[in-house]
């Protein structure tokens, strides 16, 4: 019996999301890589603030949350923008590309799966730093927190699945536009500081990255000297990242079809080392 | 000796051609300062929050030259370790290059050589970076060149050899060998006193600190650059009490433990691998 377009376009996201949600998580070493690791150069970062200041223990926690949300930003370079490129290194893509589903479905089912481990061990990371740390939160709007951090989410995986494409067309150099997207980003969104440090155009510059504007209305939303650092309202930030989900969700449909157009055209797209 | 050199220069070119040959020179120039530059400067605006944009306190200066010469650390330890697992997983060449009639260490430290290389460039523009636009103290007239050049020296021979225990752990495993060399240079950045003083770590942390042969050489880097900011700084290191010359000698005697260390790791996992037939293993990582 035949199934319906979307019935078999959200097996598909299950199935591309199943190795990331089980697969993952069958490998215990994860424990230590992905949540230690991380934890390392946050407590290297909040021990210069302790440091130069210990008064302003907020600053520590910045740090930390900073610290948990670069495993997000991480995912999306390696396990989002690179792995079509890894597909088809491995050979994978072009059984992607004859399967009777839509691309979106798989980059779909990759941003879901890549989503979930990844908030997993950021989780880990921030219980983590702050029970090392002390820090104390103020929680005073939950609600507004988690559409915050969901449409933060929503905005910053459409951006992935649009460089999932766009690395496709690139051949080593994925490798190196990942490592080049790692130390200027964490810069220019202030993992580790307020962005409005930065000034005002340059944190403005930044914002079309989503996580620049998630994590400062994150700090807004965890700290109570949050507002005092913040850029801009949580509400203006809110609104941006709306208006950044739409918008890369339908930059990452057109580049796909871009992508698949012209990997046809020039017989490039399950071609390996580049 | 003259075949081992040749693997080495070979070896050294073809790591640049690999870093390299993916994009043209000019891209490649701006790749390679753009990462360590941005690096830098989270710490700067990091400092500036708190200190209000006091560049002329001497803990600046201590800081930004621990974080120029850390990227050492973080890009050769990576570097020995990537040869073994891109030749391997990647490019699938590692079993060829091993059963040439070539010495193996050659042929890794060349292709590190050449990591080495493009680091000094990131670390020699960080720095000009930092005395040129954010006033970092150096004075070119005050440097202890002798202090400055054997410690580098001393140092980056000693990085290497731990990179290559790290590679040899790499040849044992399926993708741990990237997580590992990770932690073990993410526990030199914390512990080392590479970007703060190690005065400010909990005692159990400062009892390691003082066992970590990086710890003994940033501290012996800074007094070669920098001795007017040590003067300032005092004692608040935690090694103020060491002599340079007591300092050198600490940085050797931890250099040394850690060649002989490492060669026996490296050894020992080299005939694992050979025996366990790992050195041609391919687990799609």
């Amino acid at each position: 019996m035949s199934e319906s377009w979307a019935m078999r376009n959200l097996r598909a996201v299950r199935g591309r999301a199943y190795p990331r949600v089980v697969g993952a998580n069958r490998e215990p070493s994860w424990v230590f890589f992905d949540i230690a690791l991380p934890l390392l150069t946050v407590s290297a970062y909040a021990y210069i603030y302790k440091f130069m200041d210990p008064a302003r223990v907020e600053l520590v926690g910045y740090v930390i949350l900073g610290g948990a949300m670069t495993a997000f930003w991480l995912n999306i370079l390696w396990s989002m923008a690179s792995q079509f490129y890894w597909e088809k290194e491995i050979g994978n893509l072009q059984l992607f590309l004859i399967a009777p589903i839509s691309r979106m479905s798989i980059l779909a089912g990759m941003a879901v799966g890549g989503l979930f481990f990844t908030t997993v061990r950021a989780t880990a990371t921030l219980l983590i730093g702050i029970f090392i740390f002390s820090v104390s939160f103020s929680l005073q709007q939950p609600a507004m927190l988690i559409v915050v951090f969901v449409v933060t989410m929503i905005a910053l995986y459409g951006m992935g699945m649009m460089f999932a494409s766009l690395y496709l067309l690139l051949g080593r150099e994925a490798y190196h536009m990942s490592n080049l997207m790692t130390e200027p980003v964490y810069l220019a969104s202030g993992f580790y500081f307020p962005v409005k440090q930065l000034g005002f155009y340059v944190a403005a510059g930044a914002s079309f990255i989503p996580i620049t504007l998630g994590l400062d209305a994150l700090r807004q939303l965890f700290f109570k000297t949050g507002a005092a650092d913040g850029f801009v309202s949580v509400e203006l930030e809110l609104l941006v990242l709306c208006v950044l989900c739409v918008v890369f969700m339908v930059l990452s449909k057109l580049s796909l079809d871009y992508m698949e157009k012209l990997g046809k055209a020039t017989g490039r797209l399950t071609l390996r080392w580049q | 000796m003259r075949q081992d050199l040749r693997t080495f220069k070979n070896a050294a070119w073809l790591g640049w051609q690999m870093e390299a040959n993916w994009t043209d020179p000019f891209l490649f120039a701006i790749y390679s300062v753009v990462r360590p530059i941005a690096g830098t400067l989270i710490l700067v605006f990091m400092f500036l929050v708190v200190t209000r944009g006091d560049t002329e306190n001497p803990f600046f200066s201590y800081m930004f030259i621990g974080n120029a010469f850390y990227m050492y650390v973080a890009d050769v330890l990576f570097g020995v370790t990537w040869v073994i697992h891109d030749d391997r997983e990647h490019y699938m060449t590692l079993k060829q290059v091993y059963i040439a009639p070539i010495n193996f260490l050659s042929y890794v430290l060349g292709r590190a050589a050449i990591k080495i290389a493009i680091t000094s460039v990131g670390v020699a523009l960080t720095l000009v970076f930092g005395v040129v636009a954010l006033g970092v103290r150096m004075d070119l007239l005050r440097i202890d060149w002798p202090l400055f050049l054997s410690s580098l020296a001393v140092g980056l021979a000693c990085i290497c050899v731990i990179g290559l225990a790290l590679g040899g752990i790499t040849f044992l495993t399926a993708k741990h060998g990237m997580g590992i060399n990770e932690g073990i240079a993410g526990i030199f950045y914390v512990l080392s006193g590479v970007i703060f003083p190690i005065t400010i770590l909990p005692a159990w942390a400062q009892s390691i600190s003082k066992v970590l042969p990086v710890t003994y050489w940033m501290e012996s880097l800074r007094r070669g650059l920098t001795p007017d900011v040590m003067e300032d700084i005092g004692g608040h290191t935690g090694l103020g009490d060491f002599s340079d010359s007591f300092l050198m000698l600490s940085l050797v005697v931890s250099a040394a433990v850690s060649f002989v260390a490492s060669i026996a790791i490296f050894r020992y996992a080299d005939i694992t691998a050979r025996r366990k037939g790992k050195i041609d293993w391919t687990t799609a990582y």
